[in-house]
C-alpha cells in the first residue's frame, strides 16, 4: 500500500524523479565501470605471463627483473653469463628455458633476442600460447618476428627489411644498418608487451654486435660484414635474463633457492606470480584513487536525491495531513518517504547496472584491441552486489532524514495546516 | 458507561499547549447519532484545536471525549489513528485531494488505511465509490478519468465528500467545506451531503462561520458560547 502510494507520488513528480534516478544511475555506472575495469586490468596484468615458473636474472630487485624481462621497461643492471645459463638450463629438474637478450631497439620498440623455445613455451592469459598471424618463427640469422602493435603502427608486412638500432632510446644515433633484418613472422595480438616487441634469434644479437667493443663499432676497416658474421661462433657470452619451466612445479622453490644461493655469480630467481602481485600493489594506488572518486560521485547522486525529497516536503504537508485524516499513522508517513527513497535508489541502481552492461558491450571490442583489456560482461560479482546493496541501504538511511521531518510535521500539523 | 446513541460526547474538555494559555475549555458538548449539527466557529473560537481533539490527533489536557461510545482520550495515539480511519470522515475547506491519485482512488483512500471501512461496503469497492460520487453530484464518467487537479473547486469538494462517506463512518466532520463555493453550489452541495448522511445514518458536525446555512441543521451551536476559553476576535494563535 505504501509502495503504491509512493510510486504514484513519484510519478506525479516524474521530472524530478527521473533526474534523480539518472543522477544515481550515472554514479552507479561510474562505480561499476571502475570496478569492472579494475578487475579486468588486474587480470590482464596478471595474465601478462603464465606457464613460467621462474625468471632468472642478475641480482637486483624483484620488480626490476620483472619489469625489464616481462614488461620491457627499464634495463638490466648486469647480465647472466652463458655458462651459468647453461648450467641451470641443463639441470635435470628443468624442463625448458627461454633466454632473453635485451638492449637494442627498433623505432622505439624493444628488440628481444631469444630462441624458438619462446614461441613454444611462453604463455599468457591463463594458457594462451603465442600464435602467428602471418609467417613463421625465425630460422635464418637475420630473420625477425614482430608483435601486432609493431606491425600495425609501422605498417610492416612480411619480407620487409628492418634495421635494428643500438640501445633502447626512441631516437637512436647508431644503427646496425650494416646487418639488416627481414620480417618473417607477425604475431597475433596478445594484449601483453609481446605486441610491442621485435623478436630475433639470440645469435642475431651476437652477430650485430660482433665487431662492437665497449659500446662502439670498430672503425671501418675492422668491421665484419653480415655474411662474414655467419661464419663466426655466435654463441653469446652472456644474456640479459631467462625464463625457466620446471618439470615439476614442486621443484620451483628448491630451484629458486639454489639459484639465489648460486656461488659463481650473483643471480636472482623470482616467481612471476609473486612479483606481479607485488607490482600490482604499486600500480593499485591509482585505482584506489579512481574508486574513491567513484564513491564520491555516488555520494553526490544520493545527496541529489535527498535534496529532491526534502524540497518536496513543504508542498506535501497538505498531502500528509489528508493521509492522516483518513487514518494514516505518522509511521505511515515515515514509511512513505523511506519507500520513495528506496524506489529512487533501487531504480537508479538498476538503470546504472543496465548502463554499465550497455557500455561494456559497446566498448569491449575497442578496449581489447587498444589496451588488451578484456572486460568480462558476465554477472555481477559478489563484491558488486555488495556495493549496490550498500548504495540502496545508504539511500534508505538518507531517506530517514526527510522521513523524520515529515513524521514530525505530521505530528505537529495534525489535520489542519495553513496552506 | 457510554451511550452508544451519542456520536460525540465531550465532557469537561480542556486543552492547552505546554506552557501556553488554555485554548479549549468545554463543559459539555454532545452530538447524537444521525444528528446534524451546525457548529458556528469563526477564527479565534478554538475551532482547529477542537477538530484536532475530536479527530484524535491532539490529546486533551483534561476531560473526556467519547466518540460513538468509545473514550478516545483513553486510547493510545495508534489506536486513535485507527479509530479515526474507521469512524470519521473529514471534509476540509480546500485542497482535500491527493494530487497523484485519480478521482475514484481518492474516494477509496480510507479503505487503504482501514480494513473496516472496506468491509462495510456491500459489493465492489469501486462501484461503491462511483455510487457515492454520483449521489453527491458527480456522475459524468469523463470527470472521473480527469486528474483531480483539473477539477473545479466545487467538484473537488464533492470528491472529498464522497471520500468522507466512503465505507460508512459513523461521524462526518466538515470543516468549512463550502467556504470556497459560490452561493448556488453551496446550497446544492449541502443538500446532497445531508441527504447522503441521512441515507447512511451518519452524524454530521458541520463547522462554518457562515450563519446563513445554519437554518437547515437540526441544531446550531456557537463554539464561542460553549468554549469558555475562547478569546473572541483577537485569537492570534487559534487560527
Amino acid at each position: 500500500m505504501t509502495l503504491l502510494l509512493a510510486l504514484r507520488s513519484l510519478r506525479n513528480r516524474s521530472a524530478t524523479a527521473v533526474l534523480t534516478i539518472a543522477a544515481i544511475a550515472i554514479s552507479v555506472t561510474l562505480l561499476l565501470g571502475v570496478e569492472k575495469l579494475r578487475t579486468a586490468a588486474r587480470d590482464g596484468f596478471a595474465n601478462t605471463v603464465s606457464g613460467v615458473d621462474l625468471i632468472v636474472g642478475a641480482r637486483s630487485g624483484q620488480l626490476n627483473l620483472l619489469l625489464y624481462s616481462v614488461f620491457r621497461v627499464g634495463d638490466a643492471t648486469a647480465n647472466v653469463t652463458w655458462e651459468s645459463y647453461q648450467r641451470i638450463a641443463k639441470h635435470p629438474d628443468v624442463a625448458w628455458t627461454i633466454p632473453l637478450s635485451l638492449g637494442d631497439s627498433h623505432r622505439g620498440f624493444r628488440v628481444l633476442g631469444t630462441t624458438t623455445a619462446y614461441f613454444e613455451h611462453y604463455r599468457f592469459a591463463g594458457d594462451r600460447p603465442i600464435v602467428f598471424a602471418e609467417g613463421r618463427v625465425f630460422n635464418d640469422l637475420y630473420d625477425a618476428v614482430i608483435g601486432a602493435d609493431v606491425a600495425e603502427q609501422l605498417a610492416y608486412t612480411l619480407g620487409q627489411p628492418v634495421v635494428i638500432a643500438h640501445g633502447t632510446g626512441r631516437v637512436s644515433f647508431t644503427e646496425h644498418d650494416d646487418k639488416p633484418f627481414r620480417i618473417v613472422g607477425i604475431l597475433e595480438r596478445t594484449g601483453t608487451p609481446i605486441d610491442r616487441t621485435v623478436h630475433v634469434s639470440l645469435e642475431a644479437i651476437t652477430a650485430i654486435h660482433v665487431d662492437w667493443k665497449g659500446g662502439m663499432q670498430a672503425p671501418a676497416g675492422a668491421r665484419v660484414s653480415a655474411e662474414e658474421a655467419r661464419e663466426r661462433d655466435l654463441t653469446p657470452e652472456s644474456i640479459t635474463a631467462f625464463m625457466v619451466g620446471m618439470k615439476s612445479r614442486v621443484m620451483t622453490f628448491t630451484m629458486q633457492r639454489a639459484i639465489n644461493e648460486y656461488r659463481q655469480e650473483p643471480l636472482m630467481a623470482v616467481m612471476p606470480g609473486v612479483a606481479l602481485s607485488q607490482l600490482w600493489n604499486l600500480v593499485g594506488i591509482a585505482d584506489t584513487a579512481l574508486r574513491i572518486v567513484a564513491a564520491f560521485v555516488v555520494l553526490a547522486g544520493l545527496l541529489g536525491m535527498l535534496t529532491a525529497i526534502l524540497t518536496s516536503l513543504n508542498e506535501r504537508r497538505r498531502e500528509m495531513a489528508i493521509l492522516r485524516s483518513v487514518g494514516a499513522r505518522p509511521r505511515h508517513v515515515f514509511a512513505l518517504l523511506i519507500t520513495e527513497a528506496g524506489i529512487l535508489a533501487s531504480s537508479g541502481v538498476m538503470v546504472g547496472v543496465g548502463l554499465t552492461y550497455g557500455a561494456i558491450f559497446a566498448a569491449q571490442p575497442l578496449l581489447e584491441r587498444r589496451f588488451g583489456i578484456f572486460l568480462q560482461p558476465g554477472g555481477l560479482s559478489g563484491y558488486d552486489v555488495m556495493l549496490l546493496t550498500g548504495i540502496v541501504l545508504a539511500a534508505l538511511l538518507m531517506g530517514a532524514v526527510p522521513a523524520w521531518r515529515a513524521y514530525r510535521n505530521s505530528l505537529s500539523d495534525g489535520l489542519t495546516i495553513r496552506v | 458507561m457510554t451511550d452508544r446513541a451519542v456520536a460525540i460526547d465531550a465532557r469537561e474538555l480542556t486543552f492547552a499547549w505546554p506552557g501556553k494559555a488554555r485554548l479549549i475549555d468545554i463543559e459539555r458538548f454532545t452530538l447524537h447519532r444521525a444528528e446534524r449539527v451546525f457548529l458556528r466557529g469563526p477564527s479565534g473560537s478554538g475551532k482547529s484545536t477542537l477538530l484536532g481533539l475530536l479527530g484524535g490527533v491532539l490529546q486533551p489536557s483534561g476531560g473526556e471525549i467519547h466518540l460513538l461510545g468509545k473514550a478516545i482520550n483513553e486510547m493510545s495515539a495508534g489506536e486513535r489513528d485507527r479509530f479515526r480511519g474507521e469512524q470519521i470522515g473529514f471534509i476540509f475547506q480546500m485542497f482535500n485531494l491527493i494530487p497523484y491519485l485519480d478521482v475514484v482512488e481518492n474516494v477509496m483512500l480510507p479503505g487503504r488505511f482501514s480494513k473496516l471501512r472496506e468491509q462495510r461496503i456491500i459489493g465492489e469497492p469501486v462501484a461503491e465509490a462511483k455510487r457515492l460520487l454520483a449521489a453527491i453530484g458527480l456522475n459524468d464518467p469523463a470527470l472521473l478519468s480527469r486528474p483531480v487537479t483539473e477539477l473545479s473547486i466545487g467538484q473537488q469538494q464533492r470528491v472529498a465528500a464522497a471520500r468522507a462517506l466512503y465505507g460508512k463512518p459513523g461521524l462526518i466532520i466538515a470543516d468549512e467545506p463550502t467556504s470556497s463555493l459560490d452561493q448556488d453550489a453551496r446550497e446544492n452541495f449541502l443538500t446532497l451531503l445531508m441527504d447522503e448522511c441521512r441515507a447512511q445514518g451518519a452524524s454530521l458536525l458541520f463547522v462554518s462561520h457562515d450563519t446563513q446555512l445554519g437554518a437547515r441543521f437540526d441544531r446550531v451551536v456557537a463554539l464561542k458560547d460553549i468554549n469558555r476559553a475562547a478569546t473572541d476576535a483577537t485569537g492570534e494563535s487559534l487560527a
